[in-house]
């Protein structure tokens, strides 16, 4: 393969280390996943999983190693400057404003592009429709599914060329996880690169183009997501037989 | 009737004075609060860094107010408005910024701002003298008395010329805060970053800038009511010494991180205060008559005596603290 035919990758993360305090959480990760992909985080809790996501959105210090957006690298870059360079992420906890309007929610999201939140606004409404009629509640009062439609919405509204989620589904009835990973899928048919971590694995690795196992800290399998379904090794040890 | 005047001049007016200013300074802790989450002490004494401003502004152009018929303390308000802005983003870049750069917990800027307090009330010092001093350098205090068209009513309705200033500017200032926090793109970044920091940030806001606003707004509320105190009364050097205490309790009674709380605490503590040195007596007057032989009425019926004033909002604090710890309006427990 000449480097003429490469793409380059949107997101590359190599051989990362990084953690909280002094000690490391993260103990050499990779990545890659090109332009328009689905990317899915598995593994058990406390593997690191959230941890990778804050490094990849410059909430963390990356001690080792680097990682790349569009070929440029971005490790330890405050997340505002993310933001600019079209990386969105929603957080598994607290990711509303609560005493925020639903609509302010959104606002917030285009803030670095005020001259867009009214095309994005409509956008937005138009592809979580039940947050129409809640637009001017405080996002704190709306139930679980609801508030991750927000969450998303206002992730959406800087009009991102790489989302992150994580756990988008947690605590959700199966009804509203159905939805939420339509409406994934969705946005990646829009253009959208998807980085995501999951609990429901199966579910998630079915829509992932590549698939991350992690555990303590490491690439523990790294495939296709249609690969690991299939691996035996992922299913006894990660996918609950 | 007559009654009825002395308790409007005495609680109605003097409570709403108080009030008033208690609130303006309260918004402020509340405001430096929900974007630091810390109790910021030497915010008494940025009001009365502001005072002071306004005060050496009008001692060196008396006469700039004669001329439109405004005293001319209110035309340097303006500017000892931008000078405290300055002053309160100064202080943070070279004492807080630090300390928060390094992740210290709240506490130990807590005991910085007491550290700036100290320092503060010294420079004033320096400057100003320890004695108190008019802002009425060259016009005179305007009162106005207001007899009521009832039969029988000797004493008029009084109001001072700065008091009718204070609940004017009082009231402005109060609308766009709320028009600020609630239409601009700026001011609902702020209460974005006052919900959730890391999303604030993950949104894109640039914390520091929203740090920097709060900080303008504050010390320009700061020098607002700093002012309009001194105008009320007289500026003092240590001002803050009868202030600090009342806002912290308006603060917390209306519930920490809470502007809209801040003001309603900021008039309960008045209110309270007034209320507690108000002779009772007084109304008590016209039914003396009907009142038992034996039942002899002190001539002071006041539940504390002036000089104790401050250990009413005092009292209230504990109250609150003890009962409500959350304030009236739902604040972030401390
Ligand atoms: N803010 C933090 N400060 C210190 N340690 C943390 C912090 N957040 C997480 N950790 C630790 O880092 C490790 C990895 O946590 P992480 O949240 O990345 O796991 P995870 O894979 O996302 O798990 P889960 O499936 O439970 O969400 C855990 O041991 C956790 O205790
Ligand atoms: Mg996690």
């Amino acid at each position: 393969m000449s480097l003429a035919t490469s793409p380059t990758p949107l997101l590359e993360a190599r051989d990362v280390h990084g953690g909280y305090g002094s000690m490391n959480i993260l103990n050499g990760v990779n990545m890659t996943l090109n332009a328009n992909q689905v990317g899915v985080i598995v593994g058990p809790n406390g593997a690191g999983k959230s941890t990778m996501l804050k490094a990849v959105f410059g909430l963390l210090h990356v001690n080792q190693g680097e990682i790349l957006l569009n070929g440029q690298p971005i490790h330890n870059l405050p997340p505002n400057k993310l933001v600019e360079r079209g990386m969105g992420f929603v957080p598994q906890e607290k990711n509303v404003f609560p005493s925020l309007t639903v609509k302010e929610n959104l606002e917030m999201g285009a803030y670095l592009k005020p001259q867009n939140v009214k095309r994005m606004l409509e956008q937005v409404y138009a592809f979580f429709p039940p947050l129409v009629e809640k637009r001017h509640q405080p996002a704190g009062e709306l139930s679980g599914g609801q508030r991750q439609m927000v969450a998303m919405g206002r992730a959406l509204m800087a009009e991102p060329s790489l989302l992150l989620l994580d756990e988008p589904t947690a605590g959700l009835s199966p009804l509203y996880m159905n939805e939420i990973f339509d409406r994934v899928k969705q946005i990646n048919a829009a253009g959208v690169g998807i980085l995501m971590v999951e609990q429901n694995a199966k579910q998630a690795l079915a829509i992932a183009d590549k698939g991350f196992v992690l555990a303590a800290g490491q690439n523990r399998f790294t495939d296709t997501g249609a690969a690991l379904l299939a691996d035996p090794d992922v299913a006894k040890s990660f996918l609950g037989g | 009737m007559n009654e009825l005047v002395f308790f409007i001049n005495n609680v109605v007016i003097a409570g709403s004075v108080t009030g008033s200013i208690y609130a303006i300074g309260a918004i402020g802790v509340t405001l430096i609060f929900s974007i630091m989450r810390f109790a910021h002490f030497a915010h008494a004494d940025m009001m009365t860094f502001g005072a002071f401003m306004v005060l050496l502004l009008t001692t060196l152009f008396p006469a700039a107010g004669a001329s439109i018929g405004v005293p001319t303390a209110l035309i340097m308000l303006p500017l000892a408005m931008v000078l405290t802005a300055a002053l309160a983003v100064g202080i943070d870049k070279a004492f807080y910024k630090p300390l928060r750069a390094h992740g210290v917990k709240p506490i130990v800027l807590v005991i910085g701002s007491l550290g700036v307090t100290l320092m503060l009330q010294g420079l004033i010092r320096l400057f100003s003298g320890t004695g108190g001093q008019s802002l009425y350098v060259d016009d005179r205090k305007e009162i106005f008395r207001l007899a009521l068209p009832f039969e029988g009513v000797r004493a008029p309705i009084v109001i001072t010329e700065p008091q009718l200033y204070l609940f004017v500017i009082t009231l402005v200032a109060v609308v766009a805060l709320h028009i600020f926090l609630n239409r601009s793109r700026l001011g609902k970044a702020m209460r974005a970053m006052s919900d959730n920091p890391e999303l604030a940030q993950a949104s894109g806001i640039n914390t520091n800038t929203i740090v920097a606003v709060t900080w303008v707004i504050a010390g320009g509320l700061a020098a607002i009511a700093g002012t309009l105190l001194s105008l009320d009364v007289t500026f003092k050097p240590d001002l803050s010494f009868f202030l600090l205490l009342p806002i912290f309790a308006a603060a917390i009674v209306g519930g920490v991180g809470h502007p809209y709380g801040a003001i309603a605490g900021g008039f309960v503590v008045g209110f309270a205060e007034t209320l507690a040195v108000f002779n009772w007596n007084v109304l008590l007057r016209p039914f003396r008559d009907s009142l038992p032989a034996w039942l002899e009425l002190p001539s002071n019926l006041a539940f504390v005596g002036t000089e104790y004033k401050i250990v009413v909002p005092f009292f209230i604090l504990v109250a609150i603290l003890v009962w409500r710890p959350t304030g009236l309006f739902k604040g972030k427990v401390i």
